[in-house]
């Protein structure tokens, strides 16, 4: 349902917000052709600093429709050609015809269907969230629930539907790199095991199971390592297939609170 | 007739003083005999990156503290190493996006500025990676800059005024210049980068009094040149092969060496067949004519982005019972190479980490490619990744001892995809964990060691064996710097700079810089006392042992 939602706001933001060439442009770049194009120029051209996903510059996946600041397509079509001042965005030599590619590849990519043919209701997802499910005990939504876990509060501008019902059925098929979990173990023998933050050549900075932030110095310690799971466990026996639609839908339904 | 006395003293020790700081190209040839001094980009025309300075040894280095910080405007990545000219320093840091080039001379002691000067490169410069500079030159009493427009710049080094301004290339061509002007007698050396804007790179020199120019190779062939053939229909005039690192000299050779970047498009090669010379080479040039002497491919044909422009190391070795002169070689392709520097003669090459795409050479060097290693439709891991083994950082060689210093990346390939025009999508499966691009600030990193990881290697350059290795979590853009007390400088993407020992890698002294070391180190000495520079973030570090 999220998604489309997601692909009306776009075509109603295409029709009201955009007339002449670019529009019909777009319009017209739904196509597939228009999409594998858009695809080809942005994995040669904009994946080198924004990584294959579009995800790799903290605070931007371009996938997900996730900018620093709110943009219309037309600004994305003007940035890719021109790029930003004052950060490191270069111009590209592309045409408005291949940047107008670019832009419907990555709304495409942003609404990619969830994998579960059930109809999700966001209203009950809810509910499996605060109650049957215990997400609380690990995640944090607006303000309430967990640190453990990674906080989901925007975990719909962050993931595609059909990532999160996977994260929910297999957690451990795919753990990004802000969610693996890791242990420590001091000379005493006392081990804690939290989420990583941080990781380098001597330190490692963590949050534990009581949401204290610690940090270790590896050479005081007795042992360490990744834990061997995400920590996040799988609702494929625990839920129903309509329980886990609701979920997701739910879950695509959080885009970060609105400042009002 | 006192005061007049005081003047003339004060006239001559001024005059002395002058003429201390003119760095004459004798100077820049004999950096042994002045230690003190950092008259090129990597210390010496050999480009070593190795220090005759013996103050800060393997027991004392541990009392190193920070004499001064100067930070830069720009929040680019700072890649410039430093030079040290009798107590000056001069360097430059990249402008941002609408801004400036702050170039500045430094009290090399306090770390407060002489003068500041400032280029604003024009609205067309638009280099593909990044608007940086990796450093100045200096001739006389002039510095020179080549720009991200592709300008090259003349600065009165006393003043911070600009002598001359010359346009090497069009930067709305999409020419840029990015690396330390290689000063050679009477002569700047520059290349051009843009190659993967699909430019037709080249070399050129420049009248140091003047900024005429003197004479340019293409680093791709032009009709009825040896090597056009090597691109198929029309592609050499946008190949790219850029040159984004500074050369090296020798004079009994009287060859001028540099790196060429990858050929354009760089993921597909079926728009450019052939070998696409002189893509991913060495190329030795004679330094009066700008004649090519010969050259030596790494990568022919190349469809994974490995620029080859490192900066050549030149070393004299004893190379099966006999004198051979000598130039080293990491590559971006992640084979280590020593070639005779004199004919381009291949010696040896090894893989320093692990690579998929070859199994050996052939007698004349040339790499055998592993059968199916190349972008496929339904994508081929290749390793290393795209972004290299090493890429740009400045390695290190000690005559000392003997060896042969690298900054690696470690487990890193990327799934190639052939059949997308000009550039065929791929993807990126480990190695670079979330910052393809070196930047300025710290990110964090949760990678796990398969996905890739960071380090200094030493290797013995008469087999490529490796010695030891100092492992990082994150990768690295720092390059080495090494000294005649066995000591190896370096850093890293996590901010921290350190130095190890150089006959066994142990860590001795680290310290936490807030900011990805994005420069290979420098040494230098003020009335006796070393100091050691390194860039991290937007600012430059000046280190020396607590008093």
């Amino acid at each position: 349902m999220r998604d489309m939602r997601s692909m009306n706001a776009w075509l109603l933001a295409l029709a009201l917000g955009m007339t002449g060439a670019t529009s019909l442009l777009l319009a017209q770049g739904s196509s597939a052709a228009a999409i594998a194009d858009g695809g080809r120029v942005f994995q040669n051209t904009c994946s080198n600093c924004h990584g294959p996903d579009g995800n790799e510059i903290p605070g931007i996946d371009l996938g997900r429709g996730r900018f620093r600041r709110p943009i219309t397509d037309q600004d994305l079509i003007q940035i890719i050609r021109t790029g930003i001042p004052g950060t490191p965005m270069p111009a590209t030599n592309l045409s408005e015809e291949q940047a107008s590619h670019v832009v419907a590849y990555l709304r495409s990519v942003a609404t990619a269907t969830p994998t579960s043919s059930a109809v999700g209701n966001s209203a009950r997802g809810k509910a499996v969230f605060d109650g049957k499910g215990a997400c609380a005990t690990c995640h944090r939504v607006n303000g309430l629930g967990s640190r453990l876990g990674p906080d989901l509060s925007d975990i719909g501008q962050q993931r595609r539907s059909v990532d999160l019902e996977r994260s929910l059925v297999d957690p451990d098929a795919e753990v990004l790199g802000t969610s693996r979990f890791y242990h420590v173990t001091t000379k005493d023998g006392v081990t804690t095991t939290g989420r990583l933050l941080n990781l380098d050549t001597f330190t490692i900075q963590m949050i534990d199971s009581k949401e204290r932030l610690r940090s270790f110095i590896k050479a005081d310690l007795k042992g360490h390592g990744f834990a061997d799971t995400s920590g996040m466990p799988s609702y494929k026996s625990t839920l129903s297939a309509q329980e886990l639609a609701d979920v997701v839908s739910y879950l695509a339904l959080l885009k970060g609170r609105v400042t009002p | 007739m006192s005061r007049l006395i005081a003047a003339v003293a004060a006239i001559v020790t001024i005059g002395v003083s002058l003429i201390a700081q003119d760095v004459t190209f004798d100077r820049i040839m004999h950096p042994e005999k002045e230690p003190q001094n950092w008259l090129s980009y990597s210390g010496a025309v050999f480009n070593q990156r190795y220090s005759a300075l013996t103050q800060i040894t393997p027991a004392n280095v541990k009392n190193l503290e920070l004499q001064w910080i100067w930070q830069a405007r720009s929040l680019e990545k700072f890649e410039a190493t430093a030079l040290a000219v009798d107590g000056v320093l001069y360097t430059v840091q990249g402008p941002p996006a609408q801004g400036s080039y702050q170039v500045v001379a430094l009290d090399g002691v306090t770390g407060r500025p002489f003068w500041t000067a400032e280029y604003r490169p024009g609205p067309d410069a638009g280099p593909c990676c990044g608007r940086v500079s990796r450093g100045l030159a200096i001739l006389g009493d002039t510095l020179y800059l080549g720009t991200i427009d592709a300008h090259l710049l003349a600065f009165d080094a006393k003043t911070g005024r600009v002598l001359w301004n010359v346009e090497a290339a069009k930067a709305i061509d999409k020419f840029s210049i990015t690396h330390a002007p290689l000063v050679l007698k009477d002569k700047i050396i520059v290349g051009v980068a843009g190659g993967d804007r699909g430019i037709r790179a080249f070399i050129a020199a420049f009248d140091a009094k003047s900024g005429k120019e003197l004479w340019r190779f293409h680093t791709i062939p032009g009709p009825g040149e040896p090597g056009n053939d090597t691109w198929s229909g029309e592609s050499w005039k946008t190949g790219g092969a850029a040159v984004w690192n500074s050369g090296a000299y020798d004079a009994e050779a009287n060859l001028v060496y540099f790196g060429t970047g990858n050929p354009w498009p760089d993921r597909d090669g079926s728009v450019r067949l052939g070998d696409n010379l002189y893509s991913d080479s060495v190329v030795a040039l004679d330094p009066d004519t700008g004649k090519l002497k010969w050259h030596y491919q790494f990568t022919p044909h190349d469809m994974m982005d490995y620029d080859s422009t490192q900066v050549p190391i030149l070393a004299d070795l004893q190379w099966q019972g006999r004198p051979r002169k000598a130039m080293l070689w990491a590559n971006r392709n992640g084979v280590a190479y020593v070639l005779d520097r004199v004919t381009g003669e291949f010696l040896l090459g090894r893989p320093f980490v692990k690579v998929n795409w070859i199994d050996g050479f052939d007698k004349k060097g040339r790499p055998q490619r592993v059968a199916g290693k190349e972008p496929t439709p339904e994508g081929e891991l290749i390793m290393p990744t795209v972004l290299g083994a090493t890429n740009w950082a400045p390695a290190s060689f000690s005559p000392k001892t003997g060896l042969f210093y690298v900054s690696v990346w470690e487990n890193t390939g990327t799934i190639a995809v052939s059949g997308g025009g000009r550039g065929g999508p791929q993807r990126t499966v480990a190695g670079t964990g979330g910052t393809p691009m070196g930047q300025a600030t710290l990110t964090p990193n949760t990678k796990k060691e398969d996905e890739g990881y960071g380090a200094v290697r030493a290797f013995d350059p008469h087999t490529l064996d490796k010695r030891w290795e100092f492992k990082m979590n994150d990768i690295t853009w720092a390059g080495v710097l090494t000294t005649a007390s066995d000591l190896v400088f370096s850093g890293g993407k996590e901010g921290y700079f350190f130095a190890l020992d150089a006959r066994s890698g142990d860590l001795l002294w680290k310290v936490a810089l807030g900011g990805q070391v994005n420069s290979g180190a420098m040494t230098y000495a003020v009335n006796g006392k070393q100091y050691i520079t390194v860039t991290a973030g937007n600012a430059l570090f000046a280190f020396a042992l607590r008093q």
